[in-house]
């Protein structure tokens, strides 16, 4: 497994393959690296991939914990919560910023971008790693180091950062305002940190699809999902940095006085909300692509037909990519902004989701027609499309300046927000873990149990965010900490609603536990074999063995067409590796 | 199996491009935004804020102006090293090399002295938004030649023993965009009234 040949270019490589032969010692097994080098310090994509989607549940579990403690509280305001206690209001405002912040930083982007991206774009463009492994290791080592400063912050005095997480100054520029001096440094700090992870990894993303792919395999020959992830990352990286340069603005006015966001000294507050959303609704789309990929390779397979008008859909990405930098001050209507450039904003918001709504047309011509198996993957696949679609519709309410006057900061848009955010990073999560984990692990889930972990899921999700739509047009604004103090708000036709959309949290919460089992007897007890191609496949990383060894494939992989030619009548097999060669 | 038949990633290059290069093209193009936020954000805030001119009077131009001298001249010899490590002489390269990181070092040495100045007379980082900004933005400037100098501090002792004389080349475009920085900078800072 000599793999030092002529290499020419990049030390990153031979590097990494270096470790992989040199630290056999200690193991009988020469193909064995140790213990720290195969789990903490590897360089192989596919155990990175690994570290950054456990990393990301670990702190989707902690994001979901403190969901659980504010949805308690708000649908039992002021009474003991099981397994928190008491909820002051200063921790229910830490716990809401900080839910936003970890399920969006912590969990939607290592889950979606890094973990399925370093674990499918070299297989699934037939190369063995990253171009950049060594690269690749630094990134994950930043991000872990970004998670523990994160979850530092709600240790040190005063607590952790409770600005909310779109961090508005001036309530998050001084800590006279948020009381939490410690907690806002580390919180800015950290997702600083964060970004800097997601710019490495992104490179690598962008450089390997560029320049590593299989002989013979076009752009236009890359699977939906590579083409989504490397388009977000491309996103990420042309949004971010105006936030990077904020993000130290803000730490100055944090910590040496200056008052950039300051408006009693002079500064400006709306200029932080630009730098932020001129990031942040990007991200929006940098989250979403990956999983739209996703769904997109998945409905393919299951419907056994080939995904209708590829070209096409990539064209709306495009357009959707460039869109999205011209949509960000929707989330200022009432900010004070020039009503004229409002109705810019209203415009590009409202144009913004034609190429949404034509990604998921195409879906569902691609189903039409299809022969389609409701396996788990499937169900979480059009789960999506179906849940994301409630939450792009009510997105058009909030876009149009006028009504956002009335919806903004109301329940409205926290439910909206969550039907886009929910099928994004859970749903996706689920969709892209049933689909690849056969790859992944080399064993099959269990279906049945899959199936009714789908199914409580999406009831308990819908039974949380369905009544917040009412309360909020009901006008719950969405930072209240205890509706008893709000006369008019305290109505007990609300708080049922209230009551029940925590129950719908409670039963989502539990579903988990069938996930967790399914985990459990599928890879200890049942240990169902995979195979390399359990789903009849395609694309390239199923025609390698399950799990793929170290350098993935064994010998070369040629290209020969897209990725998506099933059911072609000529055949008597319904699907055609891209990489079989084609009959002489 | 043979060596060659495996599909190692590294050895591709569908693009033409050497990755290294694709990669540094990248990386630039994420910094152009960090900074182009900032610099927008500087603008406009400028335009608003007409009083800012008394303020930026007293910033150091002659100091500025010989700073611009000194980063632009080290990319001559970044130029230089890279046209060495083309002709296959890594020690000429890293020569070169070491010659950049000296204008770097240079550069930082009249910023400290010009801040320590401004300093003493009052013109601290708090003392108004001018000030902020121009410590802000000059200060990521300045990090950025220290981390370059740095990156090209390890390229240079590669070179010199005839090792990664590819890496030259990137060195030398990042070397090209913290001046291209600058160049924006002492306009913006020092010159506009």
């Amino acid at each position: 497994m000599s793999q030092t040949a002529t290499h020419h270019d990049h030390g990153t490589a031979t590097q990494g393959h270096d470790a992989h032969g040199h630290d056999s010692h200690g193991h009988g097994h020469h193909e064995e690296p140790g213990f720290i080098k195969k789990y903490l310090w590897s360089t192989d994509h596919k155990m990175i991939a690994q570290q950054y989607m456990w990393t990301g549940v670990a702190m989707a579990l902690i994001g979901g914990y403190l969901a659980y403690a504010f949805r308690m509280q708000l649908a039992f305001p002021g009474k003991f919560i099981p397994a928190y206690g008491y909820m002051s209001s200063l921790q229910y405002n830490t716990a809401v910023t900080n839910h936003g912040t970890i399920m969006i930083f912590w969990f939607a982007m290592p889950v979606l971008i890094a973990a399925f991206g370093n674990f499918l774009i070299p297989l699934m463009i037939g190369c063995d790693d990253m171009v950049f492994p060594r690269i690749n290791r630094l990134s994950y080592q930043v991000f872990l180091l970004s998670a523990i400063i994160l979850i530092a912050s709600f240790l040190v005095p005063g607590g952790g950062f409770n600005g909310a997480w779109t961090a508005y100054p001036p309530l998050s520029g001084n800590s006279e305002y948020n009381m939490a001096h410690w907690g806002s440094t580390l919180w800015v700090l950290a997702v600083a940190l964060e970004f800097v992870a997601f710019l490495l990894g992104g490179i690598n993303f962008i450089t390997t699809a560029m320049n590593s792919r299989a002989p013979g395999m076009r752009l236009w020959d890359m699977p939906l999902v590579v083409w989504m992830i490397v388009i977000a990352s491309i996103l990420f990286m042309a949004s971010v940095g105006p936030l990077i340069a904020g993000a130290v603005m803000l730490l100055f006015d944090q910590n040496f006085g200056t008052f950039f966001f300051a408006p009693e000294r002079g500064g400006d507050p709306v200029l932080w909300q630009h730098l932020f959303w001129f990031f942040g609704h990007p991200e929006v789309y940098v989250v979403l692509l990956p999983a739209m990929g996703m769904s997109g390779d998945i409905i393919a397979t299951f419907s056994r037909k080939k995904l209708f008008a590829y070209k096409t859909l990539l064209y709306t990405v495009f357009g959707t990519g460039i869109i999205s930098f011209f949509v960000w001050a929707h989330h200022q209507f009432i900010a004070g902004i020039d009503p004229r450039m409002a109705n810019i904003f209203t415009v590009t918001t409202l144009i913004i989701s034609v190429p949404i709504a034509e990604m998921c047309f195409l879906f569902i011509a691609t189903l039409y027609g299809g022969s389609i198996t409701l396996t788990v993957p499937m169900l979480w696949g059009l789960a999506f499309v179906g849940e994301f679609l409630l939450g792009g519709v009510t997105g058009i309410f909030l876009g149009a300046s006028g009504a956002d006057i009335f919806f903004h900061d109301s329940y409205f848009v926290v439910a909206h927000f969550h039907y886009t955010f929910v099928p994004i990073a859970i749903i996706g999560f689920f969709m892209g873990f049933t689909y690849w984990s056969p790859k992944m692990f080399g064993l099959m889930l269990d279906e049945t149990l899959g199936k009714i972990h789908f199914w409580i899921t999406i009831v308990g999700f819908n039974m949380i965010f369905i009544p917040l739509f009412f309360t909020g047009l009901w006008g719950d604004h969405r930072r209240i900490y205890n509706y008893n103090n709000f006369s008019e708000l305290a109505r007990p036709e609300l708080q049922d609603l209230r009551i029940i959309a925590t129950v719908g949290l409670l039963i989502m919460i539990s579903a988990q536990v069938f996930f967790v089992i399914n985990l459990v007897k599928s890879y200890f007890v049942t240990k169902k074999k995979a195979g390399d191609n359990p789903w009849k496949a395609n694309t390239l990383e199923w025609q390698c063995p399950s799990p793929p060894p170290h350098g993935n494939f064994a010998t070369m992989p040629n290209v020969y067409r897209g990725p998506y030619e099933y059911s072609l009548p000529e055949r008597e097999s319904d699907f055609w590796p891209q990489n079989e060669p084609p009959a002489a | 199996m043979s060596t060659a038949a495996k599909p190692i990633a590294t050895l591709r290059s569908v693009t033409g491009v050497p990755t290294g290069r694709l990669a540094m093209w990248w990386l630039l193009a994420s910094e152009i935004v960090i900074f182009g936020g900032l610099l927008m954000t500087y603008v406009m805030h400028r335009i608003g804020h007409p009083e800012w001119a008394t303020e930026a009077a007293h910033t150091n131009t002659v100091a500025g102006a010989v700073n611009t001298v000194v980063l632009l001249s080290s990319s001559l010899s970044a130029v230089l090293a890279h046209q060495a490590a083309q002709t296959g002489n890594g020690k000429k390269a890293a020569n070169y090399l070491w010659l950049t990181i000296l204008g770097a070092c240079m550069f930082l040495v009249i910023k400290s002295f010009e801040w320590t100045h401004e300093i003493k007379e009052g013109f601290v980082l708090t003392r108004s938004t001018f000030w902020s900004f121009y410590y802000c933005a000059a200060g990521l400037h300045a990090l950025h030649v220290i981390a370059g100098s740095i990156a090209m501090a390890i390229v240079a002792i590669d070179a010199a023993k005839g090792k990664e004389l590819q890496r030259v080349e990137y060195a030398g475009i990042y070397w090209h965009f913290v001046d291209v920085v600058w160049v924006f900078l002492f306009p913006l800072l020092y010159i506009a009234k």
